[in-house]
């Protein structure tokens, strides 16, 4: 894991120290809310319905036990006794005083960790599938090329003020784990012909209300050559970027409006300038940073294969669980566990301070220290010995965190909504927790398969309902809570934006709704392996419709 | 009919303006019936935000039930109330201690 260097331990305790008198002069008095606000917003303090919001980041979703402990004392200390992870695998506290802030971060800059670059027009946490350095079926691990570009975007003079946010994602897969489509730079780490590694460069991807899957404009890209492509892309964004409108200053906008090859071409002719001067990655420099991230010593664990057999023999739920939750491991040996925050009726993404440090005592002991946030909101350990598993289980369910529902209907993304945001239109959490209770049943859900159902309570799609197999945004309409359905998007290696489906739903439609259009999957699909996403892309919109909305049409 | 309503600076926690202060819930807010009470509140508004008292200062719309101030939207009933999702949080956990 990347530790930091001394120049990371000053950068950060010298912001810890700037921002705590920013804090005191407002305070104080001294500066009005007009010169604080953009100056919270860099350290990652919102204010949303009910109180302050903080915004932690978590570089590429890697956390070790000592740093997601520390998030749990902050829960508890500061807070209300939980945190909500997001989908930029980062956490944020709801209800923090700003005058408690200073402290906080005082306490998280002892951990190595920050909350800086998570608002505001800058370029944003950086984010990375959440197996990486432990899935079998990667080139090679993203988070050293995610930590570099963290530092070379912090603070980067140029970068500060850009038209609008700006998201990075990596993934070092061909199955693509960390939605690289759908950001503003997606980046697929790969091995040429020759066994070298580099990215195919995609960019203009993002969802809000002008959903848009990016464009490759790259399909090798030397890694010496990531930072000055990097900013070769930013620097026609930041130039050509619209200022004039927020709703058309993101890049997707930017490539849209100029053309796919327009826009390669001026970022090709602006690296022309950049590729042979300092921002060229020595050799060197990539191979230290790659050093932060190797794997841990994973010894041979062969009497894992016996120990599972046996434990699944005697429990059935550790059975299901393995089936659903535990993923292959480059090392046979070992394997990844998904820790669900998705329980039945819960609050997708939420965890309490003892959760926190419950997980973190089960990292520390049964996965080298390792964890990491997924932007689907949960927790993985990314090592763990077979032979664990069933003593990470059991530990799992002494918690609550034992859910078997990973990739299921009930693994649901979910915004916090009109519950919390101030952005908010619509609530998501209760509509979560209301299809959650609908399908609790795990036995259900497993013949249903993989579903990805996601959910936002606005359109700024924090929820990524644009990419859900099935997607749910709240409107208010009238005063009232409306639900509009899409249906077919996907966040993977086929990334797709979903399809209005037809009128929205009411608060207390929008269930039987879901249900109906699971019902007509489970009616139409060829057989127990035809996907939902599969089988939507097969017959398209019309039997859903159909199903749907036939009724009323023959009532009107 | 209106009430004016905002957060706190120092702990962003949402209050309202009732009986010449900013008061924890909304139920006895001070009421604008007309154009003339309403721009009294924006005034007192202007006032608390200049003088850094609270951020984020809005009139919002409002009826009176059983004798208690309610805000008419969705939104202004769960900042007055807090998350429908856990009753234990915001304005209702007190109420319900």
């Amino acid at each position: 894991m990347y530790r930091y260097d001394e120049f990371d331990h000053d950068f950060v305790q010298a912001r810890v120290a700037e921002f705590s008198d920013q804090v005191q002069r407002r305070l104080a008095g001294e500066i009005t809310e007009d010169q604080f606000r953009p100056l919270r917003l860099m350290n990652g303090v919102y204010l949303q319905l009910h109180a302050y919001m903080l915004r932690i980041a978590v570089p590429y979703g890697t956390l070790n036990s000592k740093q997601l402990r520390m998030l749990g004392h902050i829960a508890r200390k500061y807070d209300k006794g939980y945190g909500h992870f997001t989908t930029r695998q980062n956490i944020q506290f709801n209800w923090p005083a700003l005058s408690d802030i200073p402290a906080i971060l005082a306490d998280l800059a002892s951990v190595e960790m920050h909350a800086i670059q998570t608002s505001g027009n800058c370029i944003r946490n950086v984010t990375a599938d959440h197996f990486a350095g432990a899935a079998a079926d990667e080139a090679a691990d993203p988070r050293p090329y995610a930590e570099i570009l963290r530092q070379w975007s912090s603070v980067h003079p140029e970068f500060s003020f850009l038209p609008r946010k700006f998201k990075i994602a990596v993934t070092g897969a061909e199955r693509d784990r960390a939605a690289i489509q759908t950001h503003d730079i997606g980046l697929h780490l790969k091995k040429n012909a020759a066994g070298e590694l580099g990215f195919a460069v995609y960019i203009g991807g993002g969802q809000g209300r002008t959903p848009m899957v990016a464009k490759k404009i790259r399909d090798f890209l030397p890694e010496a050559d990531l930072l000055s492509y990097c900013t070769a892309i930013l620097r026609v964004y930041n130039l050509y970027g619209r200022r004039d409108n927020k709703y058309k200053a993101r890049i997707k906008i930017l490539v849209h409006e100029t053309g796919v090859e327009e826009i390669t071409r001026q970022v090709e002719a602006e690296w022309q300038e950049l590729k042979d001067a300092e921002l060229k990655l020595p050799e060197a420099d990539i191979r230290a940073i790659d050093a932060y991230f190797a794997p841990p010593q994973l010894g041979d664990r062969p009497e894992g294969d016996e120990a599972v057999k046996l434990a699944r023999l005697d429990s059935k739920s550790f059975s299901d669980w393995l089936d659903q939750n535990v993923v292959t491991h480059r090392h046979p040996d070992y394997a990844a566990v998904t820790i669900s925050l998705k329980g039945i009726g819960e609050v997708p993404g939420d965890a309490s301070d003892s959760q926190m440090e419950a997980v973190a005592d089960i990292a520390e002991k049964y996965a080298f220290d390792e964890l990491r946030v997924s932007h689907e909101q949960n927790l993985i350990l990314p090592h763990v010995a077979r032979a664990d598993l069933k003593a990470v289980y059991d530990a799992l369910v002494d918690i609550g965190l034992a859910t078997a529902n990973s990739n299921l209907i009930s693994d649901i993304i979910s915004c916090p909504g009109l519950d919390y945001c101030a952005l908010a239109t619509a609530r998501s959490i209760p509509i979560a927790q209301e299809i959650s209770q609908r399908f609790a049943s795990l036995e259900r859900q497993r013949e249903i398969g993989e579903l990805k159902l996601k959910i936002s309570g606005c359109i700024n799609a924090c929820g990524h309902h644009h990419v859900g197999h099935i997607g749910i945004l709240g409107v208010e309409k009238k005063g009232a809570e409306l639900y509009q359905v899409t249906l077919g998007g996907s966040a993977d290696e086929n990334t797709s934006v979903g399809e209005i489906i037809g009128r929205g739903f009411s608060s207390e439609e929008i269930t039987d709704a879901i249900e109906q259009i699971v019902e007509t999957y489970l009616g139409l699909r060829l057989d127990p392996q035809e996907k939902f996403i599969d089988a939507y892309r097969r017959v398209g919109p019309a039997p859903f419709k159909e199903a749907l909305y036939a009724g009323e049409a023959k009532a009107a | 009919m209106k009430v004016l309503t905002a957060n706190r600076l120092t702990d962003g926690i949402a209050v309202w303006y009732a009986d010449g202060g900013w008061a924890d819930t909304v139920d006895h807010a001070d009421i604008a019936h007309d154009k003339a009470a309403e721009d009294r509140l924006e005034a007192i508004g202007a006032a608390a935000h200049a003088s850094n008292e609270v951020v984020d200062v809005n009139l919002i719309d409002v009826s009176v039930v059983n004798g208690v101030v309610e805000p008419v939207r969705l939104r202004e009933k769960i900042r007055a109330a807090g998350p429908t999702i856990r009753h234990d949080l915001g304005k209702q956990a007190a109420r319900a201690a």
